[in-house]
């Protein structure tokens, strides 16, 4: 009908219908829709499905593969040995330590992210919101490297931390800390403590973005309703604002503890000589070349990460996101 | 009538609100006084001088400006394989319903939501299986995986925003299919295609984990980066290719953020 109007009525605004091989095809899409579908969606799927997917079942393969101890050499038979080495108490280790700072880590992220999420979506107006969420976004996207970088300078034994610290006659407070065991060191940049810091800040604004995103929710009338109604701020907070924010928080977690069980660079250059699963990933890919067992590694955090998600979507964390 | 519009915050949040913004962007600010200090060998507070002759220095190294060049080429060529697979699919989710497709959307989030260092070696391991020597190509290949889904985001944000009724009425007024994409789908997703695509750029252009594993020997800046992390041979050159690498991240994203700031969702909000 529109092509018969187009030939009866040649008015100016009406383009002509186009003829040979690009009206057939035109024609085509429209009267199949399907097949249009189809042809987009065919490049980026076949992309991802070979690419990325096809990857990912070659690495869950090599993990069913063993490496002999004598010529290094990799073995292509099924076994489950590989995942038996795993259980070895050093690579427990590995596994326990990766999942205590990772928990630590989204702890801290979310107490810090509260805040700034909380006076971003409540109290912020026009330009101040603007520039609150550049105020995220731009430590968000800057460098990886140059942010980690940055911590080295700032936790560097000569460096502008200690500096602060002796003009403050604090110097006492971090020569304590860093005799303690566990978290201690010889400077902060050797030390889980710098690990831990470094990874705080290079994830919090993963966090600050879906806790800002369920908080902007929350209608401020509740806030005052529940005040009226004679709780206090701190019971406000609990049964009334915490839970609502919740599910971003949860959301922003599966960043901060995902991205922290898979990094192998922040504990290398800002840590001690003992390993995290992607140091030890890395390790036994590279120097080691035991791709099976470097495999079965990748797989912990995969599997962590898959219990993860099952629990964040039943708490409703998606829709947060 | 609302009451919380002219509301002032507690003290107590605000010191904490601002606390945790300076705690986010002093440590990038102090990239920049380190660029200009005249110390060498350490990282000492206060800097016991002020020199730009780091600038003419850095200038004048060829693996400097060779590291440069390939992250650029990289990143081109990766950003413009993401903008054409990355607006298929959301052009594919958006406009239609059809079996499967929440499934998709998954696969496109896939490569950012599962940690990068389980891209890279399983990138890594498929090469060694295929026997494919790693070249400027595999890095690209890993590349456009992970920078297709910030792509797609942008543009499935702007095709909801916009309405299928322009295109039915483009084509009710004669246009063919490919000139409604031409003329009438083109002009709405421009902006939010360039978005995607500067996010892409700076995301391809800062990747460090995945290409350690995809790039064999050559050097992107941060591999270069990485290496002068690990064993430092020239601090004050690092210094300035540190400041560089932030003001030109910086710069795409504050673009993409002017372009997709009217919208109901901002570009770069899911790294």
């Amino acid at each position: 009908m529109t092509i018969a109007a187009a030939q009866s009525n040649p008015t100016p605004a009406i383009l002509p219908g186009s003829g040979g091989m690009r009206g057939a095809l035109s024609d085509l899409f429209w009267r199949r829709p399907k097949l249009l579908l189809l042809l987009m969606l065919l490049p980026p799927l076949l992309w991802l499905g070979i690419v990325y997917i096809g990857s990912l079942f070659a690495l869950l393969l090599q993990s069913f593969f063993s490496i002999d101890e004598f010529s290094g050499l990799i073995n292509r038979q099924f076994t489950l040995k590989t995942y038996g080495d795993l259980l070895q108490a050093a690579n427990l280790d590995i596994i326990l330590r990766t999942v205590t700072m990772a928990a630590l880590v989204t702890l801290a992220s979310a107490i810090i992210a509260f805040p700034i999420a909380y006076y971003a979506a409540r109290y912020a107006r026009g330009r101040w919101k603007a520039l609150f969420y550049l105020g995220v976004m731009l430590p968000l996207w800057s460098s990886y490297l140059v942010k980690i970088y940055a911590w080295k300078l700032i936790l560097a034994k000569e460096g502008i931390l200690t500096w602060l610290l002796a003009k403050l006659n604090l110097l006492w407070l971090l020569d304590g800390w860093l005799s303690l065991p566990v978290v201690g060191g010889n400077s902060l940049s050797v030390s889980f403590t710098g690990t831990f810091i470094v990874f705080v800040y290079v994830w919090l604004p993963f966090m600050i973005l879906p806790v800002q995103a369920a908080l902007e929710r929350v209608p401020g009338n509740l806030v005052e309703a529940s005040s009226d109604l004679g709780a206090s701020p701190g019971q406000t907070f609990r049964n009334v604002l915490f839970p609502l924010a919740l599910p971003g928080i949860v959301a922003g977690s599966i960043f901060t503890f995902s991205l922290t069980l898979g990094d192998y660079i922040i504990p290398q250059i800002i840590g001690t000589s003992r390993l995290f699963i992607g140091q030890a990933v890395y390790s036994q890919q590279g120097t080691a070349g035991n791709i099976p067992l470097a495999a079965a590694f990748t797989v912990v955090p995969i599997v962590i990460m898959g219990f993860y998600l099952w629990g964040a979507k039943r708490m409703g964390a998606f829709d947060a996101l | 009538m609302r009451s919380d519009r002219g509301q002032s915050a507690p003290l107590g949040l605000k010191v904490a609100a601002a606390c945790g913004l300076l705690f986010l962007h002093l440590p990038i600010l102090l990239i920049f006084v380190y660029a200009f200090t005249t110390e060498e060998k350490s990282f000492v507070w206060p800097p016991p001088g002020l020199t730009t002759q780091w600038f003419a220095a850095t200038w004048n190294r060829p693996d400097v400006w060779d590291a440069l060049s390939l992250s650029v080429r990289v990143a081109a060529i990766s950003t413009a394989i993401a903008l054409v697979l990355g607006t298929l699919c959301a052009a594919a989710v958006s406009q239609t319903r059809f079996f499967g497709r929440e499934a998709i959307s998954l696969l496109v989030i896939l490569p950012i939501a599962l940690p990068g260092i389980i891209t890279g070696i399983a990138l890594r391991s498929a090469f060694a299986l295929a026997d494919i020597p790693f070249s400027f190509w595999t890095i690209v290949l890993g590349h456009a995986t992970f920078c297709v889904v910030v792509v797609y985001n942008n543009a499935v944000a702007r095709f909801r925003r916009t309405s299928g009724s322009m295109i039915e009425a483009s084509m009710d007024l004669g246009a063919d299919g490919f000139q409604t994409f031409r003329h009438v789908v083109l002009p709405n997703i421009a902006t939010a295609l360039l978005a995607g695509g500067m996010l892409a750029f700076a995301l391809s252009f800062d990747e460090v984990i995945v290409t350690t594993f995809t790039a064999g020997q050559q050097q992107t800046v941060p591999i270069w980066m990485l290496e002068e992390l690990i064993r430092p041979r020239q601090r004050p050159v690092t210094n300035v290719v540190a400041m560089v690498v932030v003001l030109v991240t910086l710069l795409p994203i504050l673009f993409a953020y002017y372009l997709t700031r009217d919208g109901d969702q901002i570009a770069g909000s899911g790294k």
